[in-house]
């Protein structure tokens, strides 16, 4: 029987998802063995017409990292999608939008206007990056740097999400082996933990039934515990309301979870999760001591929404707009 | 009729470069772009968030380098907010950062530049990659580079949380620190990892040195540029990859200027050209000229072979022993032979890890004073690393409350944008002849930029090693009249 066959692509990003492929090590070894890579740009030479001649759903799955940008981007996830039976958004960026969507914040112009023109080394001038630009020796070209960021499923149909900023080697060995063996879940499904991050963080012990923050402590404020749940030493830490699977890395680090797997089943906007929960364990209902309290919260934005901002309501109705969002 | 050469790596749609290359009508190269069609704007979208964020949000610049990222960032939080971290957290830092640039530039050797040395320019492509280094080098060696690697990269994970995206840096100290229990096991990776460095460069020696062809090679005047050369040095001018004063020297290799970090935009600035992404660094005091060499050109370069020329030595005593031998073969200072870049990179691993070896047996890492609380008012700060590749700079402004006001990062690779676009430039005009383009040729251009291991081509940083091109002769009009694939 011939292996099946898979692809890999990646968008806006970092390299870290590739990374964290690279970092299965020995075992990249078995998955080499089970399946048959036919698309991998960072390893593979395969082209984009390699990929047009394959037969609709060819490749059994694409695994599809970084948010989406510029209009290559959008026409090869378009591609993968016919010629993959699966698609699976690997990472926080094609899952949510991730750290790069938090550029939705601002327009492209101010972006340029900032990057070529403001920042405090650019030598004065008034030249700008364009798509098409003729130099002495011809025309160049630059791909569109368009307003806004978009995670994967606002572009195309995803059928499972792998979350994590990176995915750690072990939630991709998971999704490998249930693809590999038949037993994926329900569409639309995270291939992570089902249960809140606490439930696998080694001071979950010390967590307090219900914590109760009568002061917030900004991670510089204090040294914090190593053993103590961090929530019940006043460190917002989103554990609760975030996706485990990653076996609390961050925590064992000795610093708070920031929400990189995303939300738990059945909850639709991250960062709105988050911020409810935590203003929930606010210990007073008086209305001066609350305000004291959210002021130490300065940047709701990056606090809640870090990884997941074009994933929310607030950017939800705008990506639905083609491209630009225009 | 102008025709253009794209050189295009399928991989990174976002993130890679691009080499084109009009030729002229005898099919000689008029002239060699390289273009970086990526911006994501971290600069405009770091403004508003928490100072303590950013050294995890500014990782996600790279994930192959996050970790150069977080540190530059770590240290303008301690400036930002007027604080020194206590000495065991300083170790604890530079232990971590040293492991970093070993793990990293043994990445570089065997997976992405070394191919080209070991197995060979113009070798087949299909052997020109790690499984062809494997073949060169023994099973046994390539077993011992990916478990070196993996330990590494598990002892990273042990301070930093994760190895991919740390989270160890606070301003004033790091988050985690290590166990009395666990220190042999620092110190044990830190034996092998001097081993494995002195290994490394044996293997450079008998398999790049001991050949004259590619001797020749690094010596030819077709990867050869003069320009200025940026890194940072300690009190006595040897190179540190950690903290020191960013020195700059001339062509001719004396001290041009030498400066904190905090005065870096007195020294360095930005031009801009309509059809890249990326910013040109150059020395502001002796300006733009355009993509040239020379003392009158404020064209400077950075990464190992311009850290070495930086510096008047290293601080270990093998490294420094490799340095001299370095700088005898090469006929001394400055060196300015691009492809040298893997040589230097070689000697960096030796100092790497006798740095990590001796901050590994250092009894202060075990300790628990590894943070101070900052109390004065944060304003502004600058921090600085030598990332793999090159002086890494980042610059924020806040309000009272430490957010945000304005940040500006200047990154390693845009240190050597210039001199990379100029490296391809050249080696594209001394090689391609007559219209002729062939796999080796192009592999020897591409050569150009990949000794620098610049982070934009962080595609090539993984498994194969090796970047799939596509090559499309195009006419004027656009019309592919020939197509080239690379990579397999």
């Amino acid at each position: 029987m011939p292996k099946p066959k898979v692809g890999l692509y990646w968008c806006a990003s970092c390299g870290g998802c590739e990374e964290a492929v690279v970092d299965l090590a020995e075992k990249i070894l078995d998955v080499v063995a089970a399946v048959d890579i036919v698309f991998w740009p960072v390893a593979l030479d395969f082209k984009k017409e390699d990929v047009e001649a394959m037969a609709d759903g060819e490749m059994v799955a694409a695994f599809i990292n970084g948010a989406v940008r510029l209009s290559e981007q959008e026409e090869m996830v378009n591609l993968l999608r016919r010629k993959a039976q699966y698609v699976i958004a690997f990472g926080s960026c094609a899952h949510l939008g991730g750290i790069p969507g938090l550029a939705s914040l601002f327009d492209r112009e101010s972006i340029f206007q900032y990057v070529y023109g403001q920042a405090p080394t650019v030598a004065p001038t008034d030249v700008r990056p364009q798509t098409q630009v003729t130099v002495p020796e011809g025309e160049l070209k630059l791909p569109e740097f368009w307003d806004k960021v978009r995670a994967l499923d606002q572009v195309i149909d995803v059928d499972y999400y792998l979350p994590g900023c990176p995915p750690t080697p072990k939630v991709i060995a998971n999704a490998l082996t249930a693809l590999l063996e038949g037993k994926l879940p329900a569409k639309g499904a995270v291939l992570a933990s089902s249960r809140a991050l606490c439930y696998e963080c080694e001071r979950n012990a010390t967590k307090p039934e219900k914590p109760s923050l009568t002061d917030i402590k900004r991670v510089w404020e204090v040294i914090a515990d190593p053993d103590t749940c961090l929530l019940a030493q006043g460190i917002i830490c989103l554990g609760p309301v975030t996706r485990g699977g990653c076996d609390a890395q961050c925590v064992k680090g000795n610093m708070p979870c920031t929400g990189c797997f995303g939300p738990l089943d059945r909850v639709h906007d991250f960062g709105a999760k988050g911020l409810s929960a935590i203003a929930s364990l606010f210990a007073s209902n008086d209305e001066a001591e609350l305000e004291k309290l959210a002021d130490k919260i300065p940047d709701v934005t990056g606090t809640f929404y870090r990884y997941s901002l074009p994933a929310s309501f607030l950017f939800k109705s705008r990506a639905a707009l083609k491209g630009d969002g225009q | 009729m102008t025709t253009k050469i794209t050189v295009d790596p399928i991989t990174r749609l976002e993130g890679h470069g691009r080499i084109e290359i009009f030729l002229n009508d005898s099919g000689d190269v008029d002239r060699a772009y390289f273009v970086i069609p990526e911006l994501r704007g971290f600069e405009k979208f770091a403004v508003g968030r928490r100072a303590e964020d950013m050294p995890q949000i500014t990782s996600r610049i790279c994930g192959v380098c996050p970790t150069a990222h977080h540190m530059a960032s770590t240290k303008a939080l301690d400036d930002l907010f007027h604080i020194e971290p206590p000495p065991a957290a300083v170790k604890i830092r530079e232990l971590l950062y040293s492991m970093f640039m070993l793990e990293d530039h043994a990445l570089h050797f065997y997976f992405l530049g070394g191919p080209d040395f070991i197995v060979g320019p113009k070798a087949p492509k299909a052997e020109r990659n790690i499984l062809g280094v494997i073949g060169k080098v023994g099973v046994e060696v390539a077993g011992q580079v990916i478990a070196m690697r993996k330990e590494l990269r598990e002892l990273i994970a042990y301070l930093g949380g994760k190895v991919i995206h740390p989270v160890f840096g606070l301003p004033g100290g790091v988050a985690k620190g290590v166990q009395k229990e666990d220190q042999e096991r620092f110190v044990k990776a830190a034996e092998s990892g001097v081993d494995f460095a002195l290994f490394t460069l044996k293997a450079f020696h008998d398999l790049v040195l001991a050949n004259k062809e590619y001797v020749d090679l690094i010596l030819s005047e077709a990867y050869t540029h003069k320009t200025y050369y940026m890194g940072l040095v300690d009190e006595q001018n040897r190179e540190n990859f950690y903290e020191g004063m960013i020195r700059v020297v001339g062509p001719d290799g004396k001290e041009f200027e030498r400066f904190k970090v905090q005065d870096y935009v007195e020294h360095v600035a930005e031009h801009v050209e309509p059809w890249t992404y990326v910013k040109f660094m150059f020395l502001k005091n002796v300006g733009w000229t355009g993509f040239e060499d020379g003392e009158k050109s404020g064209v400077y370069s950075v990464a190992p072979l311009a850290r070495l020329n930086a510096a008047d030595g290293l601080a270990t005593p093998k490294a420094q022993e490799a340095y001299e031998e370095y700088l005898q073969t090469l006929g001394g200072k400055p060196v300015h032979q691009t492809l040298a870049n893997h040589w230097a990179r070689v000697v960096e691993m030796v100092y790497a890890a006798e740095r990590f070896l001796e901050l590994a047996r250092d009894p202060e890492i075990t300790s628990t004073e590894i943070r101070r609380i900052p109390t004065a008012t944060p304003t502004t700060g600058a921090g600085v690393v030598e990332a793999p590749r090159g002086t890494l700079i980042h610059q924020y402004d806040t309000d009272e409350r430490g957010i945000l006001t304005r940040a500006n990062l200047i990154v390693a690779t845009q240190g050597n944008a210039a001199r990379i676009a100029m490296s391809v430039d050249k080696a594209a005009k001394a090689l391609v002849h007559n219209g002729n383009v062939d796999d080796g040729l192009l592999n020897m251009v591409e050569m150009a930029f990949r000794a620098y291991d610049p982070c934009h081509a962080c595609a090539t940083h993984a498994l194969p090693g090796q970047m799939p091109l596509i090559v499309s002769l195009r006419d004027a009009q656009g019309n592919v009249i020939r197509e080239l694939v690379r990579g397999e």
